[in-house]
């Protein structure tokens, strides 16, 4: 039994601290040193300029954020409580046919039908169900598409100008096919914002009703 | 008393045999004989189970009682059926067994005092004999135990055992000293020292061998039964489980009801393997009873299945792959000798000689030269032996000494006499030598003759034998005491993969421990005592029921027939069994799935009837089940004759077997049962309809 | 569009295969104590001293019983240790979030699932786990147990192709090379790849920020601030990133696991991640070639696991993209350039439905268990894939050493199954297989299947644990049956739904993982010890053949024969009723 006990307690000790303090830790250093902004969360300014302030941080590109004023696009719904709590990840765990499930893309669709009485275009599926993560930062480009009318409405910008913002925006997947194509909403609004600045008087406030 | 087991072959299902299985099955139904096999010990249970369910529906007029009937009825069946192949496996046996038992009456027995036919005799009987005892047996009496003959010459009918109705030569020393017990003294006499104790005698172990009484469970039969019962078991668990399960369905779906203890059992019996689980010990039994019906007497199930993983077999070349004698092909004179003289000579010279080869000279120089046969005593010729330090044979007749014999002996003696052997003649013997021959020099006083070619006569169809084998995986080499040179060319006639020359006694042993030590299984035949130690070490050992007690007892099957080719026969059988125990669980458990399919629908459509969609059967949902049990009892009784008979063996390489196999057994058992069940199922549908139409 | 899957599929192999032949042989070089090339010269001097500090002579060999003991004794202080660390984290440095120490019942479940490399999830990570304890615990155990399961497969390999010694290597050796020599490079690898694209790797616990719609764009007004501020939880992420795929763990730094955009933030991330799953498991068949001398025999097995799995892939992602039809018309749900479409609901957009359904049969055929989707959404057909994954004892690639061990072990089932058809005592690789290893094997094989059986059935006939269900009808019982089958074969992935972090699924879920995964290991190693001591018999044209695509699809048949036949009842009650409504609908 003693023969046992040496070994089992020195290796797990050893290991441990290999695999449990060293290997993080040095990690940790080599991502601060090389990759800063990717290894402190890919933080943008309101600008769209990396920061790794808290300060001047407006958010992740990784991470999404609440839009829900009818002049920003808006990211696919959050199943988190409160939504999008970058805190506490996670879905809806809702299975296909619970009625629950049902319930909430209906008032989902009746959420971007309200902000947009006039549309009665399809809605594409990404903008009506909730991400795995609760923090998808990501619509499909036809969910963008399907904003415009609203935000253009909204922002009184020409939804020519929304669209060629979007086709701009429009991000490939790796390889060309490996995922889906997909659009940065919180990029895309900041975009948005840089567009609606050159094109319009300050007074013309993007979130007035 | 002539009802060896050879006689006792009838067809597989003889109506004696069928009646006494009948009766036994439901004998068997005892908790006691169940609880030995687990697979079918489950449905035992499961049958009473269901009939407790059933008496009870019955007797409160519950509406589900008719169906619940008849799935007990048909469960106890499915028992029944199996208890009926073990029964009839064992029938065969008995049958077998009480034809020798006959032959084991308690026969008196005359005691010697000391090894001599006039010593002191005392009177008693076989069972009080000890072993070392000796013991006289005059003619025309049965020898009471097994033993090794001390003295006298005697012939001896060994029908009771053997089935052979010629009789046999028996004598003191060399390789014909062993009787067995039960058998008769037809002339003479002999003195014989016992060497087995009462009670374990040849004929006994032979007996509680067919009878299977003393059938342990050989090594795959356990590890199968081991994977049968871990299948068992987790199917129990499986359907244990379903109860809960369908309760929780039924909440969550908030329609339907819990799946009744009927349908569960049902399921339960239809899905552990019932199949192989039923046809296990009697493919076994069965598995011994060919053994015996090829005269082969094993002495454990063990070595039988043994005899189906072996890898090498080592045969004698003289007997197995030879007939037993050289025969003289050719006369080869020296230069400057008429070849009419070396006929001539070499005539001489074997007439005396009785041995075959010596024979075929004769019969060589009268086809050759018409030489007739003279009279030895007309010539006043004097034989000369054959010696093992001559080597040599012969005549002299006045000072003619005419010599035959190994072409160095023959040479040594020609050069001792002053006398020369030509260059030539020493080429053409190595020349047959070569060839496979062998070749005998003949000489008279110093003048070297020729030599005349003798040649090993290989049996016919031996060659193709051995191309099976070698298709099967087993490599044969030969043992024999030629030289290299012979040894080679008989090899490559009869096809055999490699050779001994050369061998001692010992050189068997030696060679059965190298391929040992490389992790191949070996099977030899035997008959001598000096072969007795190889035997023991051999992993399938035959020996000859002609062979020496010795050999006898260091091997783990006898040949009654003691026919060496039946090594070959013994191998085949001891794959055959291993291949039905396969093939019938593969069959097993690819019945399964129909079942599910058959079953599953039904069970659960009070809460889903969605699963309706998996009827692809298009089963009527009130007898599916019971279609599902009685084909799952039905099918053991079409397999009994597979299990008895055996499935099909064909020298083939493993890969075809599998094929083949896979597609008999395993694609057949996934599509039969849909069939079979569907059939059934409209056959029950007719019967309903019949009752109320 | 509909190649998309395919697509993906066909390159994700490919690279696999061509990453895992040199990384098989080299493993093999590890195992058979060779010195490593470069990584060697590196480590050599540490793996030494190792050695000395504990006292032990690298060359002494274990018979199966030391082997086991070691083994067992080892996981044991890992437990403990893993157990204490949680209860105690509020007093111990490195807690920036102010973690509260984990109360016993989910400090047993969680040291239980790392230690038995399940890795399931009953908290979630961000606001439970203190930084130390995600490290030191989680982690190290992520790479402990994960080496533990290479142990044993090498064990088993040098069983296999001993020659009667009984012998089976040293379990410490086996322990410091594995994390040395393999799990350490690989992992320090692929976390510097993947901080590089955005896998956090920080010490911080979060950071606020002041979202862009919180306040005017202009001006400086205050508007109203319905979301004004997000904290957006981080930590040394990229580290535990790389080794929880790599070891076939699965845990989670994040609630939402590889879902989450820090622990999988692109395409690129997400397919090494994929990779670093397969990467060993696949590889184990060229080292088990290598060492038995036959590398056809590996080349089978690894065949019949692409073979399987592409299937089962191909089939997830066909349910996967078929359209909801519960939802109103007004809902796109076709896939096309410009959407994802499909079965979105629990799916991150950059990924869309096939390269979830793909991922999710990595996850659930290998014994990682993590997820970029959330499982408990799926299809019901889309679903049960992922749950027969699981229950095939997970050898489709399976866990880092178990999957190649769990394959072997099946391969030996199949071989005594048919063997016996070809009229031989069934034996593989020349091993026979007798009583003793049928018993191991059975154990090894039945047991998951058993636990499963049984925690299912104790939770329908426990109201409290069937409270714990998310969802109504069949598929409330297939939530159940997915964690009682993922805990048992110490997958981890979840029907997550269903709320775990009761005492109830604590506890008996910690005791399914311990005895799946330990009662397993136990009868591997059992029969490693008895087929190292019989002799190999060489192969002739009379032995069953074990390194032909014939063996392969009688692997397969059995694979699907045995999982099929114990589970197609419960299945039907579940995924299976659940799609035929689907289908009726």
């Amino acid at each position: 039994m003693r023969s046992i006990i040496r070994p089992c307690l020195t290796i797990f000790l050893l290991l441990g601290l290999l695999t449990g303090i060293i290997y993080p830790m040095a990690i940790t250093a080599l991502g601060q040193v090389i990759f800063p902004f990717q290894a402190n969360g890919s933080l943008i300014s309101r600008s769209g300029s990396p920061t790794q302030s808290q300060k001047t941080a407006a958010g992740s590109v990784l991470i999404a954020q609440n839009f829900s004023g009818p002049g920003y696009f808006w990211p696919r719904p959050s199943a988190t409580s409160p939504p999008y709590d970058a805190d506490n990840s996670g879905g809806s765990n809702l299975g296909p046919r619970n009625p629950a499930l049902v319930k909430k893309v209906a008032s989902a669709i009746a959420r971007l039908q309200k902000a947009d009485p006039g549309d009665k275009a399809r809605i594409p599926v990404d903008l009506v169900t909730s991400s795995g993560s609760g923090l998808d930062p990501d619509i499909s480009p036809a969910a963008a598409y399907y904003q415009v009318p609203r935000v253009a409405r909204a922002r009184h910008v020409s939804p020519a100008s929304l669209r060629r913002l979007i086709r701009q925006s429009i991000e490939m997947p790796w390889l060309g096919f490996f995922g889906e194509r997909y659009i940065d909403v919180l990029e895309l609004n900041i975009r948005l914002n840089r567009l609606c600045r050159k094109l319009q008087k300050p007074s013309d406030h993007p979130l007035r009703k | 008393m002539s009802s060896g087991v050879k006689k006792e072959r009838g067809g597989l299902f003889s109506g004696a045999i069928l009646r006494q299985a009948s009766w036994d099955a439901v004998r068997k139904l005892s908790p006691m004989q169940q609880v030995r096999n687990p697979v079918m010990f489950v449905v035992y249970i499961g049958s009473i189970i269901t009939s407790c369910v059933a008496i009870h529906s019955v007797a409160t007029h519950s509406g589900a009682a008719a169906e619940e009937l008849w799935i007990t009825v048909w469960l106890w069946f499915t028992v029944i059926f199996a208890n009926f192949a073990e029964a009839a496996a064992e029938g065969r046996g008995k049958a077998q067994a009480d034809s020798l038992r006959k032959s084991r009456k308690d026969t008196p027995a005359r005691r010697l005092s000391a090894p001599k036919r006039d010593a002191k005799a005392e009177m008693t009987s076989a069972s009080q004999l000890a072993n070392g005892d000796l013991l006289l047996v005059e003619a025309n009496e049965v020898i009471p135990s097994d033993g090794t003959v001390v003295e006298g010459v005697a012939s001896v009918d060994e029908s009771a055992i053997t089935g052979e109705s010629a009789p046999v030569i028996r004598e003191s020393g060399g390789d014909r000293s062993s009787v067995t017990g039960g058998t008769r003294v037809l002339s003479d006499y002999l003195i014989i020292q016992v060497t087995a104790k009462p009670g374990e005698t040849f004929l006994d172990r032979m007996i509680s061998m067919v009878e299977g009484a003393r059938r342990g469970k050989t090594p795959n039969e356990i590890a199968l039964g081991i994977l049968l019962a871990g299948f068992t078991i987790i199917c129990l668990l499986a359907v244990a489980t379903l109860q809960p399960f369908s309760v929780l369905a039924a909440q969550l779906a908030h329609r339907g009801t819990a799946v009744d203890v009927t349908s569960l059992v049902a399921l339960l019996v239809c899905l552990i393997p019932t199949t192989i689980g039923g046809l296990l010990s009697a493919i076994g039994i069965a598995g011994m009873n060919r053994m015996v019906q090829a005269n082969v007497i094993a002495t454990s199930g063990r070595c039988v299945e043994a005899a189906g993983d072996v890898d090498v077999l080592l045969l004698d070349k003289t007997g197995t792959i030879t007939m037993g004698n050289r025969e003289a092909v050719a006369f080869h004179p020296a230069p400057d000798i008429p070849a009419k003289r070396l006929g001539d000579m070499a005539q001489l010279s074997s007439l005396t000689d009785e041995t075959p080869e010596g024979r075929s000279v004769v019969k060589l120089a009268k086809r050759e030269f018409g030489i007739r046969e003279r009279d030895m005593h007309a010539l006043d010729a004097v034989f000369v032996p054959f010696s093992a330090q001559t080597r040599m044979s012969g005549v002299d007749i006045g000072d003619r000494k005419i010599r035959k014999g190994a072409a160095d002996a023959v040479g040594r003696f020609v050069r001792e006499l002053g006398g020369d052997v030509p260059k030539q003649l020493l080429e053409c013997a190595t020349d047959i030598s070569r060839r496979g021959g062998t070749p005998l020099m003949v000489a008279e006083g110093k003048e070297a003759l020729g030599v005349i070619e003798l040649k090993d006569i290989v049996k016919r169809g031996i060659k193709q034998r051995f191309a099976d084998l070698r298709r099967m995986g087993i490599r044969t080499v030969m043992v024999t005491g030629d030289n290299p040179l012979t040894a080679a060319a008989i090899a490559a006639e009869a096809g055999v993969d490699d050779f001994v020359a050369e061998a001692l006694p010992e050189s068997k042993l030696k060679l059965i421990r190298e391929y040992q030590s490389q992790g191949r299984l070996v099977a030899m035949t035997g008959d001598g005592s000096n072969d007795a130690p190889a035997l023991a070490q051999a992993d399938v050992a035959v020996a000859m029921n002609t062979g020496t007690q010795a050999a006898k007892e260091a091997a783990n099957m006898i040949d009654l027939d003691s026919n060496p080719t039946k090594l070959i026969e013994v191998v085949e059988t001891g794959k055959q069994l291993l291949m039905t125990r396969g093939a019938l669980t593969t069959f097993s458990v690819a019945n399964d799935v129909a079942k599910y399919f058959a079953i599953i629908p039904v069970i659960f459509a009070t809460t889903y009837p969605q699963l309706s969609a998996l009827n692809i059967m298009h089963l009527n949902p009130h007898t599916a089940i019971l279609s599902a049990v009685i084909f799952n009892a039905l099918i053991i009784i079409f397999l009994i004759p597979i299990a008895l008979r055996g499935v099909q063996y064909r020298a083939k390489p493993a890969a075809v077997l599998l094929r083949d196999n896979l597609l008999i057994y395993g694609l057949g058992g996934l599509i039969t049962p849909f069939i079979g069940i569907k059939i059934i199922d409209v056959l029950i549908g007719l019967a309903v309809s019949g009752i109320h139409g | 569009m509909w190649y998309d899957g395919w697509a993906q599929l066909a390159f994700l192999l490919a690279v696999l295969l061509l990453a895992a032949k040199p990384l098989g042989s080299y493993m093999a070089k590890v195992f058979q104590m060779q010195r490593p090339p470069l990584l060697g010269r590196i480590f050599g001097k540490a793996e030494s001293a190792i050695y000395a500090m504990a006292g032990l002579r690298p060359d002494d060999q274990q018979d199966w019983r030391q082997y086991a003991v070691a083994c067992l004794a080892f996981n044991t202080i890992g437990f403990a240790f893993l157990f204490i660390l949680q209860m105690v984290q509020q007093h111990l440095p490195l807690n920036p979030a102010h973690q509260a120490g984990v109360g016993p019942a989910l400090a047993f479940n969680t040291a239980a699932s790392f230690v038995t490399n399940t890795n399931w999830q009953n908290y979630s990570g961000e606001t439970t786990m203190s930084l130390l304890t995600q490290m030191l615990g989680m982690t190290v155990q992520n790479f402990l147990s994960a080496a533990t399961g290479i142990a044993v497969m090498a064990a088993l390999i040098r069983a296999l192709a001993a020659k009667g010694t009984g012998k089976l290597g040293n379990f410490w050796v086996d322990m410091v090379r594995s994390v040395l020599y393999i799990l350490l490079p690989i992992a320090v690898l692929l976390s510097v790849v993947l901080a590089s694209q955005g896998v956090v790797q920080t010490l911080r616990a979060d950071v606020t920020v002041h979202t862009l719609s919180s306040s005017a764009v202009a001006g400086g007004a205050a508007e109203t601030k319905t979301a004004a501020t997000q904290t957006i939880a981080m930590g040394p992420v990229a580290s535990q990133e790389a080794i929880k795929e790599l070891g076939t763990n699965g845990g989670g730094f994040f609630n939402a696991n590889s879902a989450h955009p820090y622990e999988n933030p692109n395409g690129l991330t997400d397919f090494l991640e994929m990779l670093a799953m397969l990467l060993i498991p696949a590889a184990s068949c060229f080292t088990f070639g290598e060492m038995i001398s036959d590398r056809r025999q590996g080349h089978v097995l690894l065949a019949t696991m692409t073979a399987i799995f592409i299937v089962c892939a191909a089939l997830c992602f066909t349910f996967e993209q078929q359209r909801n039809p519960l939802f109103p018309s007004i809902v796109g749900q076709h896939h096309t350039a410009l959407a994802a479409g499909g079965n979105m609901e629990g799916k991150e957009l950059r990924f869309g439905p096939a390269n979830s359904a793909i991922w999710t049969c990595i996850a659930t055929g290998t014994s990682t268990g993590a997820v970029n989707s959330m499982l408990d959404s799926y299809t019901p057909f889309g679903g049960l894939i992922p749950m027969w994954l699981m229950k095939t004892g997970e050898v489709i690639f399976g866990g880092v050493g178990t999957g190649l061990t769990g394959m072997l072990i099946t391969a030996m089932v199949a071989v005594f199954l048919c063997g016996l058809m070809v009229g031989r005592t069934p034996e593989y690789l020349g091993k026979k297989i007798g009583a003793f290893e049928i018993k191991m094997v059975s154990l090894a094989i039945l047991i998951p299947p058993a636990l499963t059986l049984i925690g299912t059935a104790v939770a329908s006939v426990t109201p409290s644990a069937v409270a714990s269900v998310g969802n109504p009808g069949p598929h409330g019982f297939s939530e159940i049956l997915y964690a009682m089958t993922s805990m048992s074969n110490n997958n981890g992935s979840a029907f997550a739904g269903l709320n775990g972090n009761t005492d109830f699924y604590n506890i008996l879920g910690g005791l399914l993982m311990l005895a799946g995964r330990f009662w397993s290991i136990i009868a591997t190693v059992a029969l490693a010890g008895s087929v190292a001591k019989r002799k190999a018999s060489p192969p002739n044209v009379g032995t069953f053949p074990t390194h032909t695509p014939m063996f392969g699809v009688i692997l397969a048949g059995t694979i699907a024969l045995i999982s099929g036949l114990i589970f197609l009842p419960a299945l039907a009650l579940g995924p299976i009723a659940e799609g035929l409504m689907q289908v009726v609908h």
